[in-house]
């Protein structure tokens, strides 16, 4: 059951991420990267991270990807020209530098599967809210609150940069 | 469960795609989203670990990439933003202000 679970997904998950660098159309590639989201979540629901799954639905495909949106249809930025006929050296570079470097993540996962502890039942489930709240709000607690932080200092830098005229004096205008 | 095998090759086959896709892509807000591909990768693959060690550890790390993910997003669409106020564009072909 897992197993085709998991094949399911996983052909979702590579299908729309090559469908999303492939389309000409942004806001096809916003909503095929949508799907990509779900579908990982649903990896992460196989994996037993039940929180993080939920998270990623939450934030990535209901935050990020309206935020995304938005910004696509505020700009409403034109149809790439010509992704696949012009300069096909660029193309052809590029997918050997990607075939590169799948190599050698692949290379470097090689000797990963003998590494692995023996797990009794218990840990496998390790993922649900109760497990990740627990470590959260005790080791990892500056942390957590650093990331409050963060989060602020974005809000505000974006705040600034996205401003209409934030010193704008005799410049572009 | 399955192999942890297939999980690694899951998220090393769409950062690959990740990777290429910054490369092709002309438009800036494509070239982000396959950011956002790419640390989704990472993301699954430390879940995969996390997961196989019974070790809550990785899963916290993704949440803290989560949060800093989001972060990102918003500055990035930001600067995109004032890259379109300047240039009426988003190819990033046309962005050649530093480049000599």
């Amino acid at each position: 059951m897992d197993i085709y679970a998991f094949v399911l997904l996983a052909v979702l998950s590579i299908a729309s991420a090559l469908g999303m660098i492939l389309n000409k159309n942004t806001i096809n590639s916003a909503l095929l990267l949508v799907v990509n989201m779900v579908s990982i979540a649903g990896i992460y629901l196989l994996l037993q991270a039940q929180f993080l799954a939920l998270i990623q639905i939450l934030v990535y495909a209901g935050a990020i990807m309206v935020l995304f949106l938005f910004v696509i249809m505020l700009l409403n930025v034109d149809e790439e020209e010509s992704l696949l006929d012009a300069f096909r050296v660029k193309y052809m570079l590029a997918f050997l530098l990607g075939v590169i470097i799948f190599g050698q993540i692949l290379y470097s996962l090689g000797g990963v599967t003998d590494m692995l502890p023996e797990i009794s039942s218990d840990m496998l489930y390790v993922g649900t809210v109760e497990a990740v709240g627990e470590v959260l709000y005790t080791d990892f607690l500056y942390a957590f609150e650093l990331t409050a932080i963060l989060l602020t200092a974005a809000v505000v830098g974006a705040l600034m940069v996205a401003q209409y005229k934030a010193k704008n004096s005799e410049g572009t205008e | 469960m399955i192999g942890i095998d297939w999980y690694l090759a899951l998220s090393a086959i769409l950062f690959t795609i990740g990777i290429i896709g910054v490369l092709i892509r002309r438009n800036a807000i494509v070239i982000f989203m396959c950011v956002e591909l790419m640390l989704n990768a990472v993301n699954l693959s430390l879940i995969t670990f996390s997961a196989y060690h019974g070790d809550i550890s990785g899963q916290i790390l993704v949440f803290f990439s989560l949060s800093v993910a989001a972060a990102e997003a918003v500055v990035g669409l930001a600067i995109i933003i004032a890259i379109f106020r300047n240039n009426l564009s988003v190819d990033i072909t046309k962005v050649n202000l530093l480049r000599w």
